[in-house]
């Protein structure tokens, strides 16, 4: 059937402490309850059953970040809301992965004035942009396919990432 | 109800303001009236309570910024609605930068809120507001964004730090009270 017809006389296979905890962290990312705009819409498309986010283990949106692993930044941060998603992402333990959604969280998109912030990497280090004006859900799965290469690939204790001031 | 017909009952109401009736696309349904301003303050109070006027549902305040093709450069605009006679009305006040207009919140509460979002986004002023802080903006942004001479693409560093908005004291003393109201688990 599956890894039991392969497994030899004794059932055991070795591997290292590291691969296992970066398996379990990328194979359970929750994201933090957190829309601003309509790519949050996208969003929770992503996460309801048509597209079904859960087939990848992403499916329990936090409501308390304090439990969360990821940020999905879904639309236009304003200059106002700033701090706040700062104040959320500082809120967020260890380790933690940004995900900026779409042109507006990435470079601002249409919006070039002194209300947006042009770029969400201003405020939080993040890790995958997704383009697009909304990403279809699709795109976004595939940033959190991307995003679950990028934990793979990565060391176990990694410290904490330069953080922006 | 007519431009005239208000401007006949405001008369009474208002001794020496002199009104003028302003041409828009919707002058049938919606009167407009320039408003000198400093008879603003009576002549809303007019229009709430003087008989066979009762705008008691206060709409909007708003304000077009002409800057440079006119000066002065403001119109401040007020919408009310009068339930009763079913009746809109559209005011009009034309200000410089330089001066400030009288609060109507006294008239209809509901209006201080619009006040603080003219105020956040032209600067103006309106005296005898209670609480005229910014709306839509931080409360550290400098600039008054609607102007027609702001600079729109404005680049400035994203803010990432909030003040606390309580000082330590008020959180040491918040903890204490919780303590006292709430019962100890036993």
């Amino acid at each position: 059937m599956g890894l039991e017809t392969d497994l030899p006389e004794i059932p055991i296979i070795t591997t290292t402490v590291e691969s296992v905890v970066q398996w379990a962290r990328r194979s359970a990312i929750w994201p933090v309850t957190f829309g601003l705009a309509c790519c949050a819409i996208e969003m929770m498309s992503m996460a309801s059953s048509r597209y079904d986010i859960s087939r990848f283990g992403a499916e329990v949106f936090r409501g308390s970040p304090r439990q969360s692993d990821l940020m999905i930044i879904a639309g236009r941060l304003s200059r106002k809301m700033a701090p706040s998603l700062r104040r959320i992402y500082d809120q967020m333990p260890e380790p933690k992965w940004v995900i900026s959604m779409g042109a507006c969280a990435s470079c601002g998109g249409v919006f070039d004035n002194y209300a947006i912030v042009q770029g969400s990497d201003q405020v939080v280090p993040v890790d995958v942009f997704i383009p697009g004006c909304p990403p279809r859900p699709e795109s976004v799965i595939y940033g959190i396919v991307q995003l679950q290469k990028k934990i793979a690939a990565s060391k176990m204790d990694q410290s904490p990432k330069a953080r922006i001031a | 109800m007519s431009a005239a017909a208000v401007m006949a009952a405001l008369a009474a109401a208002v001794p020496g303001a002199r009104y003028e009736e302003l041409q828009s696309s919707d002058s049938a349904l919606t009167p407009t009236l320039l408003v000198p301003a400093e008879h603003l303050l009576a002549t809303c109070q007019a229009l709430r309570n003087a008989p066979g006027l009762e705008f008691h549902a206060f709409s909007d305040v708003t304000a077009v910024d002409h800057y440079p093709q006119r000066e002065p450069r403001f119109d401040v605009v007020y919408h009310f609605v009068s339930p009763h006679r079913r009746a809109r009305i559209r005011l009009k006040v034309r200000l410089d930068s330089n001066q400030s207009i009288r609060s109507i919140a006294s008239v209809w509460p509901g209006a201080g809120w619009m006040e603080r979002e003219v105020f956040d986004l032209f600067g103006i002023f309106f005296e005898g507001h209670e609480d005229l802080r910014r709306l839509m903006m931080p409360d550290d942004w400098e600039g008054h964004p609607l102007r027609k001479d702001y600079p729109v693409q404005l680049r400035k560093d994203a803010g990432t730090y909030m003040p606390l908005q309580v000082t330590e004291e008020e959180f040491k003393a918040n903890l204490e009270r919780d303590r006292q109201v709430r019962p100890r688990p036993s």
